[in-house]
């Protein structure tokens, strides 16, 4: 057996595709079995449980999934409740939902009407990234098999009218934070909200809403299925279950995994994807959480835990547990430097600090590359980064900073090193070879 | 933030195609009815999947079908980066990954081959059949590095493999989406060491559950 994980205890039972994604398949697999039991347990009870489970949101923020739930009004007032659930996947690194959606999407369409039912929402949008247009096609025939099967819709086998749809961007990373997602539903520039109000107050068309990432969602049926102990059992406490992982990079075989939380990760790298290009010695450095949390040095990884408490300890974070690889020959400060142009090109431009500060640590990033820049801007640079994070409407300033901070905090004397040895055996003064020549 | 205009040249009008516009009314049902503006990313990607292309006329043309402002549409079509603002390669729209996963995986050789054998990046070729563009992450890094070319996702990519479906698309064919080294999707490659148990398949997953755990209690009759 590799990893920790077994077999009977995975989720995602067709994550890879071999299997039929269509419902009979995944009623096979154990998808839509008992859900009608399920909800008559009660919307407390099923928060109640998702809340005993320990699932934390997979998007990256980490929050807890049934205590984000219980923040939805009580009764529904005039205004009626909505679910969104963000599948805007583009955290460089990140390619697990895309998997769900693919490959299963009837335990996503059952966790959403499960989930809607605990907040008492009768409509729920799913919003895809314009890019996935596979992922979208299999949705909507998905949903499709769902309604034609009578287990959503209106009069539904379920005896809960539930609606779902399918909504899609157009290549925008800033609409997977959440108010921009929302913004953007509704057919505006994908720009963040102040908050609050928070979408459980007033979200969607000014309605109480919640966002949930796409796996937080789909893991929801299971956990309920076979118990939020069955789930706790996984991973260390305040950590706890089962997690998709994407591994890309200097790896022999990158690859998607669901692991149990806590999984070291020297143990993923090595029984999952073959071992880090050339061994576990050519290893450099590894960001663990996707491109916006700061990577972590070869000595770390060693005893670096996959979960949230432990990537913390590091400065680091679990994110979306994607992790990135990068050996020996990697140029990291080009790496981060790349990074950096990403957040540029993503930000949404709504916050002065984000718009003009991640074209200028992009630019400086360059420099710092190819070695053109001067010594003193190290500081000036890791100044600014703070001036930019913390600084910003929502979480992007933050994220541009991030990889730039875990770079210098690791890897410093590279950077001086590449800037020192420009400068050596180059002439210092205009104009000095030629008068050396003379 | 990206710099987007609209095309210098621009044609006379726009009209929506017939299926479009019916494809059009199917998005605008989904949202409340005094939400129609929702439906505008949607209705844009039609128009672009009709034309090629979003042009100046359509973006008036979609406001008025939604009643919105064309200022807002405007905003929506310059701000969203899948939207192309100006006439695309016939034959193929390549759209190659540069992010750090997959440049570390080798990006940066399907870009220079894509310098060499199309042209430079964001400009229609001189034959008028190809457009390439570096974009950022597609979410598909456990298949790095990869394109995606019109609609579709090619993984697993070498220079190599890359010309190949280059030359493809320039014979009026389509190849095939998805990984070239063999892989079926995200595995390891050489095939996937876990969900190997057959027991996860054998359908006794289906049987009816008798409990739910931790499920409330009965009130017992008096």
């Amino acid at each position: 057996m590799v990893g920790i994980l077994e077999d009977k205890d995975r989720i995602f039972t067709n994550l890879y595709g071999f299997h039929d994604w269509g419902l009979e398949g995944a009623k096979q697999r154990g998808a839509w079995n008992a859900t009608k039991d399920i909800l008559s347990c009660g919307r407390d009870w099923i928060i109640t449980n998702v809340k005993n489970s320990g699932l934390r949101g997979r998007g990256g923020a980490g929050f807890n999934t049934g205590l984000k739930w219980s923040f939805m009004p009580k009764t529904v007032g005039e205004r009626p409740h909505y679910l969104v659930v963000n599948a805007d996947e583009s955290e460089p690194g990140t390619c697990k939902d895309r998997e769900i959606m693919r490959h299963d999407p009837h335990l996503f369409i059952e966790g959403c009407l499960i989930a809607s039912f605990a907040m008492q929402a009768h409509a729920c949008y799913i919003y895809i990234r314009g890019e996935y247009v596979r992922e979208r096609e299999v949705m909507e025939a998905a949903v499709k098999q769902a309604y034609e099967a009578k287990l959503i819709g209106k009069n539904n086998i379920h005896g809960y009218d539930f609606d779902l749809y399918i909504h899609h961007g157009a290549g925008a990373y800033i609409c997977g934070e959440e108010t921009a997602l929302l913004e953007s539903l509704e057919g505006k520039k994908g720009q963040p909200r102040l908050k609050p109000p928070f979408p459980a107050g007033a979200g969607l068309y000014g309605c109480p809403t919640t966002v949930n990432n796409v796996e937080s969602i789909a893991v929801v049926g299971t956990i309920l299925r076979r118990g939020a102990e069955w789930f706790g059992s996984f991973g260390r406490p305040n950590n706890t279950g089962t997690k998709l992982m994407c591994v890309s990079g200097h790896v022999n075989k990158p690859c998607n995994v669901e692991e149990a939380m806590s999984i070291p990760l020297k143990q993923l790298l090595e029984e999952h994807c073959g071992g880090v290009r050339g061994g576990w010695g050519n290893l450099k450095a590894v960001i663990p959480g996707g491109s916006s949390v700061p990577m972590i040095p070869i000595e770390q990884c060693e005893t670096a835990l996959m979960d949230f408490d432990s990537l913390r300890d590091l400065k680091s974070g679990l994110g979306t547990a994607a992790v990135i690889v990068m050996d020996k020959s990697t140029d990291l400060i080009k790496a981060i430097s790349r990074i950096s142009y990403f957040y540029k090109h993503e930000s949404c431009g709504q916050c002065t600090p984000c718009r003009e500060g991640t074209g200028w640590m992009w630019r400086v990033m360059e420099r710092m590359a190819a070695g053109t820049a001067e010594m003193k801007e190290i500081d000036m640079l890791l100044e600014v980064t703070t001036q930019v994070e913390g600084h910003t409407i929502c979480a992007l300033g933050d994220a541009a900073a991030w990889p730039i901070q875990g770079l210098f905090r690791h890897f410093r004397p590279e950077v001086e090193a590449r800037i020192a040895n420009y400068r050596a055996g180059k002439p210092h003064v205009q104009g000095a070879s030629l008068m050396a020549a003379e | 933030m990206s710099v987007r205009r609209l095309a210098k040249v621009q044609p006379e009008s726009f009209t929506f195609a017939p299926k479009t516009l019916e494809t059009a009314h199917w998005w605008i049902a989904k949202y409340p009815a005094a939400k129609k503006q929702s439906a505008v990313i949607p209705i844009l990607w039609l128009v672009q999947k009709q034309e090629g292309w979003v042009s100046e006329p359509a973006i008036r043309a979609v406001a008025e079908l939604l009643g919105m402002p064309v200022i807002r549409v405007y905003e929506v079509a310059t701000f969203y980066t899948m939207f192309m603002l100006e006439p695309v390669g016939s034959a193929a729209l390549i759209q190659v990954c540069g992010t750090t996963p997959c440049a570390l995986r080798g990006a940066n050789d399907l870009i220079a081959l894509c310098k060499e054998v199309i042209g430079p990046k964001d400009h229609l070729s001189a034959d008028g059949l190809f457009t390439w563009q570096e974009v950022e992450c597609l979410g598909a890094c456990c298949n790095a590095p990869m394109d995606q070319i019109n609609d579709y996702y090619y993984e697993d990519l070498t220079p190599d493999s890359l010309a190949r479906i280059i030359q493809d698309f320039r014979a009026g064919q389509t190849p095939k989406p998805g990984s070239y080294t063999g892989r079926h999707s995200s595995e390891p490659a050489g095939g996937a060491q876990t969900l190997t148990d057959p027991t996860l398949y054998d359908g006794s997953r289906a049987k009816p559950l008798t409990t739910i755990p931790n499920a409330p209690q009965p009130e017992a009759t008096a």
